[in-house]
Order: C-alpha cells, then structure tokens, then sequence
C-alpha cells in the first residue's frame, strides 16, 4: 500500500465515521431519553439521502406524502386520546401542528422542487420535511407505550423499522439514488487530496456535535432532557414533561438522520433499504459507547470507519463482516465489567 | 382557623387488586408541619405518590380549594406542589447547580437565580459544593440538595418523604431544623416519618396511618401522648 492509498483509505474513514458518529449520537439520545433502542433511525438517514438525490433532479419527493400521513396519523392518535377532555383550543393547536405544518410543508416543495433548488435549499428542505417525522412517529407508535419495558419498545422499533422499509418502497420506488457532491472542489493539503464533499462532510458533523453539546450543556431544555436520561422520575418531579422530552429527542434523531441523508447522498447509492446497514454500522458504535456516552459513542464511530476502510481494501468480500464482528469484543468487555443492578439511580 | 391549603378527601390507591391507601381524609392547614406516621407498607409513601400525581387514585384532592383531578404531576409542580421522594431521585450523573437549576424548570427564568440565591442561602454547603457531580455527595447532602432542588420550584406545599431515612443523628436534628425553618419561611410541609417521635416534636398536627388507613389523628402534642402512639411508634423498640 502506497501513501496516496493510505491517504484515501483515511479519508474515507473519517467521512463514513463522521456519518455514522451523526447516527451513533441520534441513537444514544433517543435511548438515554426515551429507552427506545431505535433501529429506524437508518430509515430517516435513507429518507434524508433520497429526498436530496430527487430534489436534485427536480422531483417532487415522495417524503411530502410520508409525511402528511405521518403527520394525519399523529393527529388522529393525539385525537383518540384525549377524546375525554377535547377543547376546540387543544383540536386547533394539534390540527396546526399536526395537519397544516406538513401540508405547508408539502405546498411549498411541490411549489420548489421543479426549478431543482441548489445543495444548500435542497438540504434545508429535506431537513425540514424529514425532522418533522420524528416526533410524529413518536407520537403515534412509542408515546402509547412510553412506560413499557425495554424489551417491548425494542420489539416495536423493530416492526416500526420493517414497516418503514416498506413504506420507503412505497414512497420511494426500488431504483436507487445518487446525488452529486455537496461540493466539486479538491483541495491539496500537503500529501493529501482532500474534496470538498469530505470538507463538508467534516464540517457539519463537527457543527453538529459542537451544537448539541452546547444545547445539553448551556440550555435548560438540554439540561432537561439529559435530566430525563438521568432519572425519569425525578424529570417528572421537577415538572419536566417528558413526553415533550421524548419529541424532542425524535425530532433532533430525525434531523440528524436527515443530515446524514444529505451528506451519504452524493458518496454511494441509496435505495429505499439502504439505511438498515448503516444504521446498524452507527448501533455498534452506540453500543461500544455503552449506549450512554455521547463522546465514545463518536470516538467509537471513527473506529468503525476505520476498520470498514481498510478492510474493504484488504479483504473487500468480508467488510461487512469484519465491521459486526466488532461488536463481540465489546459486547465480551461489557459482560464482564457490568455489575448487575437492578438499582441504578443513587 | 385558616383554610386547608391542602383537603384530601376519601382518598384510595390501588396496586392491581390490593388497595394501598383506603379512603384517607387528610388536610393541611396554610403554614402548618402535618406528620403522617406509621410502620412500614402502611401506605405512607404511597399517599404521597398518589398526592403528586405519580400514581392514579380514587377520590377527591383539593389544593387551595381547585380539585386536582386529572392533572398530572407538571401541573401540580405548577400550582405549588413539590415532593421530596423517600429515594430522593436526584439526576446523579449532573452538578449541583444542574440539579438545582432543573428543580426550578417551571420558574419563570426571571426569578430562577433569585430562587437559586435562596436554597444557597438555607444550604450553604449547596453552595460549597455547587461544582460536585450529585451522584457523589454524602447522604445528608443528597438529602439537602433533594429539598434544595424542589425549594426551587416555590412550593406551597412541601411533601417530605422519609427525610431523615439513613442519615445520622446530627444530620436528621440539621434536616429537620431547616424543615421549622420552612414553615417560618411560609412553606406548608407534610411529613412522612419514621422517625415519629422527631417528627411529632416538630409538628403541628399528625395522622397514624395503619394498614392504609387513618387510625389515629389529632394535635401532634396529643398524638406524641396517646398510649397507644407511644407503645407502637414511640416505646422500645421503635425508632
């Protein structure tokens, strides 16, 4: 192997990592906040990636339909349960934010997507038709069930995770997508050939770890919502809605995958299923970070790059299989250093 | 005699089929230390939960004459309701500041650092120790910052679940002066205890809880004379 080789593995390695660092992180808040281990979170990272790619080519986006149903399910669930104590102010707040933002939301892309709006409008327009999905969905399949065990939420991401696959074929069609690079350019940092896809790659997941680490530190909502994590009961004691905590955390998973989506859109091609896979390659680096920490959940995501670069390079057919089998390791070091309490706040 | 800040009436929980707290009535007067006393699994913990909306129940709970029905626990914490649990449920991994500043989630920001300069002042070691990580603070400061942390939301009403559980002599004396200290501050205070005999010492008025239900009331000074009182929750043998 020869040093531009190994330049270009590294490269590689980073900009996957960084994605799957995106992933791992949306994981880990969503399960610190809620318990859910959320497997569709690769589902939003497609979504992302293909809204993008037909934005580009001047397409309406199959994401405003998704939505909208998205959005009506919300509505009709929120409807149902508080069917006892219905106010004409509560309808009206939940139709707004329920009905009308996502039919807005389709209006004005309907309205965009023909004159194939730039890198920086089609990525905006794609987060904000994604990240909206987030809380939706929360609020029709998890919030029903926000007190159940581990287990059972796990079961319903999974089936969440399948019917979204599905719904992703639907919405989406079986070809697959790629969009050009977020930038054309190439940059000669010494040895190094560095595009400017990478640099944007580098860029926003950097922005974005440095912006959520200063909304759990500086704001009283991200107090709040690692407040949650900590000690459910004592959020709940304080008066922290953690339902709204629980939103939260969905919409930021969802933006998040849908920032990936842009970022993934222009290095592969991406059909309707594409997420799963890469999902899973950010829940091991979730998991290598105990599912807790957020910082060795990204250092750990680096990792997973790493090693998926290079063996691709070595051992192409097994890369896939190298990259899981991290997890053992792992999973080995955590069974033994775990003490088994039943008991974990105090 | 001033109203009943808090008027609990034919109050019931239940855990599946087995009934926890049986159609307790319980008031607390405007500035008043109420003790609700009795062994363990008599229900105490429980009426409490059931108070701020941590667990359904049956029946009717007026604070400040607003039926509290169907709220849940934000809007309790809304209305001047604040618990103090018996495991504390402090958010262990976060500063003390953090702790404290999130116990005044529902104070308007305006007055959070005013609410905040108070509870430093009650607990100067709170203050101290504003940097530490909560999860390692001794007992009783765990005890302090728990009260400090609901202190923050301005409670009306403050319910103490087993203050003193696991804390030494000296700290229990220290908890339970801050506690006097509160009612002179305004705060009403309902106190669950063990400990009854401190408890009683301090209070205005008590409740002897067996079994779920209310055997047993009257004026704390009554109450500490009572034989019976004495003999199950005061002689040899009890704490």
């Amino acid at each position: 192997m020869d040093a531009t080789i190994f330049s270009f593995l590294l490269q590689d390695a980073a900009t996957n990592g960084a994605i799957y660092a995106l992933l791992a992180l949306a994981l880990v808040l969503v399960f610190a906040v809620t318990r859910i281990l959320f497997i569709p979170q690769g589902e939003f990272v497609a979504f992302g990636a293909l809204t993008y790619a037909m934005l580009e080519i001047g397409v309406v986006p199959g994401t405003v339909w998704l939505l909208l149903c998205f959005g009506l399910a919300a509505f009709a669930v929120e409807m149902y349960s508080s069917r006892r104590a219905m106010t004409a102010r509560k309808v009206a707040l939940e139709a707004a934010s329920k009905v009308l933002l996502p039919a807005a939301i389709a209006v004005a892309v309907i309205l965009i997507a023909p004159s194939k709006p730039g890198p920086l409008l089609a990525s905006l327009l794609t987060v904000v038709m994604v990240a909206p999905m987030g809380p939706y969905l929360y609020r029709f399949a998890f919030q029903p069930m926000a007190e159940a065990s581990i287990l059972v939420l796990f079961i319903a991401a999974v089936a969440i995770h399948l019917a979204l696959t599905g719904l992703s074929l639907v919405f989406f069609g079986p070809e697959g997508l790629r969009a050009s690079p977020l930038s054309g350019d190439m940059f000669e940092i010494g040895p190094l050939l560095v595009t400017g896809q990478s640099l944007s790659v580098y860029a926003l997941a950097i922005g974005l770890m440095g912006g959520l680490y200063l909304f759990f530190s500086r704001t009283l909502w991200g107090k709040a919502l690692a407040a949650t994590a900590v000690n459910r009961l004592g959020a709940r004691l304080v008066g922290i809605p953690t339902t709204l905590s629980g939103k939260v955390a969905f919409t930021l998973a969802a933006a998040m995958g849908a920032v990936s989506g842009v970022l993934l859109a222009p290095m592969t091609t991406v059909y309707y299923d594409t997420g799963f896979i890469i999902g899973l390659k950010g829940f091991i680096a979730a998991i290598i970070g105990g599912l807790v920490s957020f910082p060795l959940a990204a250092a750990a995501a680096l990792g997973v790059g790493l090693v998926e670069a290079f063996a691709s390079f070595y051992a192409s057919p097994f890369k896939e299989i190298i990259v899981f089998m991290l997890i053992i390791p792992v999973l080995i070091w955590r069974s033994l250093v775990t003490h088994h309490v039943e008991d974990e706040e105090e | 005699m001033r109203s009943p800040l808090i008027d609990v009436r034919d109050l019931s929980v239940s855990y599946g089929k087995v009934e926890a707290v049986r159609g307790i009535g319980l008031t607390v007067a405007e500035g008043a230390i109420v003790s609700v006393i009795g062994a363990n699994g008599a229900g105490k913990t429980t009426l409490l939960n059931a108070l701020m909306g941590v667990m359904p129940s049956a029946g009717d709970i007026r604070f400040d004459g607003a039926l509290l029905a169907g709220q849940g626990i934000e809007q309790r914490v809304a209305a001047g309701l604040s618990l103090v649990p018996e495991r504390r449920e402090l958010f262990a991994t976060m500063t003390v500041e953090d702790n404290l500043i999130l116990g005044g989630f529902r104070t308007p920001a305006a007055e959070r650092t005013a609410a905040l300069e108070r509870v430093y002042q009650r607990f100067p070691r709170l203050k101290e120790r504003r940097r530490q990580i909560a999860g390692t603070l001794s007992g009783g400061e765990r005890q302090m910052l728990a009260m400090g942390r609901a202190l923050m939301a301005r409670p009306r009403l403050l319910m103490l679940d087993e203050p003193s559980l696991g804390l030494a002599p000296r700290i229990t004396e220290a908890i339970f002066e801050i506690v006097v200290s509160l009612r002179e501050a305004g705060v009403s205070i309902l106190l669950v205890e063990q400990n009854a005999r401190a408890a009683l010492e301090i209070s205005d008025y008590g409740y002897v809880i067996e079994l779920g239900s209310v055997t047993r009331e009257g004026p704390a000074r009554d109450l500490a004379a009572d034989p019976r009182v004495i003999e199950s929750y005061l002689g040899l043998g009890a704490h």
